[in-house]
């Protein structure tokens, strides 16, 4: 069985600091939901929140449409796997697997006959009786899935499980977990700084900052159509470009930036005269190579170049201390320019996202 | 008995030789410092720790007790008859805990054993006692408390060891007296009409006992208790545990060690009390080491309070084992 979660104009405050900030979102059945946001943006916090270990301090958290305030997380429908897995090392794997049915009083056999489905489901029939000292990291991490799933939650939390594995073994959980998920059928819900991981594996992402819901979408959205400065620094590399709104009509708005004026989409209904910062992914900057160009010329000197086989990276003097990043595709009929060489890069306007200044990410 | 001086001189003799013969023979020297353990740590911290570990162990705890053990295999002589043809070993003191006087009445010597039994039931008690106290608040300071406030804990619990114990045990008798705190807190409120005598029930040896052991048993609980993962108690608690359940099968086999660990000092140490029972116990009460103490010091008879003290060390020493056993727990973990 799966259960939507809705946090309902959640906040939630220590003291003083407010880690999460009026978080209103609805994550639906069997939905892979990842929240994603550098270290102390209040994503685990609501990942507590779900699970039960503490209440909010203003709105509601719902699961399958029941208020959860004052439910312990032993009485939720939810089942957490924690970032260092907290396998329990005194216990056998199967021991492990079982704990939750062992709490909810199933009989000997009946464990035993459900962890060894769980072992065949994650690929570890055999090894039950081992502990899980002896397992490596990849087994132990699918060990913690199954002892989650053990206890038939409409709802699982993963809290960065993946942080501590090595990166070949971190994609290849990827997979499995996205695998796992469909097969099961409910709710996950992930949280994660990897920007890699949440946009692989989910259906919608939320991306958060300081404790505010920046944006909530699918990945390609979240990517294509950033919705605030820290969405389009935060995830994957990004060109900003500074200055004032001159023009803004029929979706796009120019904007005075040092280099000239720049055009791009206006999303977020920039008007005239607004501060703004205008991005532009790497791959989207062109090497104008002496073709004329009627709009959205920059024009920099090389700093460096970087060989990365199937692209050559390209850095250009920027605005401030960045940089100006561009990939270009390796494909030898490109003719690249020479360090310290002045250049001139183009963009499509429909390409680039013209934004309300904010808050950025940090590198 | 002249053996025995003989063997502690030719240990002492050969302790402080020792580095002489090391720092003069340089085969010696270089054979030693192949070994990893003198390499690790140097020749002098080596032979320091060599010395000091040696002196204390043999020294100042294996030879007294070998000696100890032959005295009271030993009759109880006069002086002059020491070394001569009556200074034969014997079995004479055992037999009288067990049997009493040749000839007397009664088959066993039923007083000395009560006490004895009665030394160690209570001594288990008590250890279970200040299990119980001391488990949560071990539990509190180690996962629940944060900072400061574990480290105000931690000072409540030690200042009041800074007091004299036989102070504390006075304290204890102001406390339970039948004109003590309890008793006019009691009689003022109306709950008795007549003041008790906690001290004639023994309440007051039981509860002094109790309190005198509880920092050995808290900090070896709180050690083990604080090596524990949090993750792993919210994640029994997240798969749908109740409280009693997480410390039941995470948190305290987790910490079985340290339990262990407390749960034997506090044992053999409470068996072996004197200053609490000679202080806060009733008049008609004794506590095993008080037999020993009156055979030793009163008595006159040496080799009968070696004997009755022997017996004590060995029957506890078997029953920790024994608990040990059941309980599986391996001697090197206690240590940790």
């Amino acid at each position: 069985m799966s259960a939507d979660v809705e946090l309902d104009h959640v906040t939630i405050r220590f003291g003083d600091f407010t880690a999460v900030n009026d978080a209103n979102l609805r994550i639906e059945e069997g939905e892979f939901f990842s929240f994603l946001g550098p270290s102390g943006c209040g994503k685990t916090t609501i990942l507590r929140a779900v699970s039960g270990f503490l209440d909010p301090s203003e709105g509601e958290v719902r699961i399958g449409g029941k208020n959860m305030w004052g439910i312990g997380p032993n009485k939720r429908p939810t089942a957490l796997i924690f970032q260092n897995l907290a396998l329990f090392p005194l216990m056998s794997v199967a021991d492990n697997i079982a704990f939750g049915l062992e709490v909810r009083g199933v009989s000997k056999f009946e464990r035993r006959k459900r962890a060894d489905e769980l072992l065949s489901l994650i690929a570890l029939s055999d090894q039950g009786e081992k502990l899980v000292t002896a397992l490596s990291g990849g087994q132990r991490q699918r060990v913690a899935i199954a002892r989650a799933l053990a206890v038939e939650p409409e709802v699982l939390l993963l809290d960065e499980p993946l942080s501590a594995l090595d990166l070949k073994l971190r994609q290849h959980m990827r997979t499995e977990l996205r695998a796992i998920q469909q097969r099961v059928g409910i709710t996950f819900i992930y949280i994660t700084h990897d920007q890699g991981e949440a946009l692989t594996m989910s259906d919608r992402v939320a991306v958060m900052s300081a404790g505010v819901v920046q944006q909530i979408d699918n990945g390609t959205t979240i990517y294509n159509d950033p919705a605030t400065a820290f969405v389009a620094s935060f995830v994957g590399e990004n060109n900003p470009f500074s200055g004032k709104v001159t023009k803004a009509d029929n979706g796009f708005a120019v904007i005075d930036s040092k280099f000239g004026p720049l055009r791009g989409r206006n999303n977020q209904g920039l008007k005239e005269g607004d501060d703004a910062i205008l991005f532009i992914r790497p791959e989207a900057l062109v090497l104008a190579n002496g073709k004329a160009q009627s709009e959205n010329v920059v024009e920099a000197a090389v700093v460096n170049e970087e060989f990365e086989g199937q692209f050559v990276k390209i850095y250009l003097k920027g605005e401030g201390p960045k940089d100006i990043g561009l990939s270009v595709i390796n494909d030898a009929s490109t003719e690249l320019p020479e360090e310290g060489q002045t250049t001139r890069i183009v963009f499509d306007p429909d390409r680039a996202v013209v934004l309300p200044v904010g808050e950025m990410a940090d590198e | 008995m002249s053996d025995f001086i003989g063997i502690f001189l030719a240990v002492l003799l050969a302790i402080l030789i020792a580095p002489h013969v090391q720092k003069h023979a340089g085969a010696i020297l270089s054979g030693v410092t192949r070994i990893n353990f003198v390499q690790r740590n140097g020749v002098l911290i080596s032979t320091y720790l060599i010395v000091a570990v040696l002196t204390w162990t043999v020294v100042m705890i294996v030879l007294p007790q070998l000696y100890m053990m032959d005295y009271s295999f030993r009759h109880n002589l006069l002086p002059n008859d020491i070394g001569g043809p009556k200074d034969v070993h014997t079995l004479e003191h055992y037999r009288y805990l067990l049997f009493g006087r040749p000839g007397d009445v009664e088959l066993m010597n039923w007083l000395h054993l009560k006490v004895f039994g009665r030394t160690i039931l209570v001594s288990v008690l008590i250890t279970l006692v200040d299990f119980a106290l001391c488990y949560p608040i071990a539990y509190y300071m180690a996962q629940v408390a944060k900072g400061g406030k574990a480290r105000l804990l931690v000072l409540c619990l030690i200042l009041p060891f800074w007091v004299n114990e036989i102070l504390r045990a006075f304290a204890f008798r102001i406390l339970f007296g039948t004109g003590g705190v309890i008793n006019v807190l009691l009689v003022g409120m109306g709950f008795v009409d007549e003041p008790i005598d906690f001290l004639k029930a023994d309440v007051g040896l039981y509860a002094g006992l109790s309190y005198a052991y509880i920092l050995l048993m808290i900090f070896p609980i709180y050690n083990a208790v604080e090596s524990l993962d949090h993750n792993q108690v919210e994640a029994a608690r997240d798969l749908g545990s109740p409280w009693w359940r997480i410390h039941y099968r995470v948190v305290m086999p987790h910490a079985k060690p340290g339990i262990a660990s407390g749960c034997t000092m506090v044992f053999m140490l409470c068996a072996g009390a004197l200053a609490a029972p000679q202080i806060l116990g009733g008049p008609s009460s004794l506590w095993f080491t008080q037999i020993i103490y009156q055979w030793f010091n009163t008595g006159g008879n040496w080799p009968r309070g070696a004997a009755y003290a022997f017996v004590l060390l060995i029957i506890c020493i078997v029953f920790v084992m024994a608990v040990m056993r059941v309980f599986n727990v391996r001697f090197g973990e206690i240590a940790k």
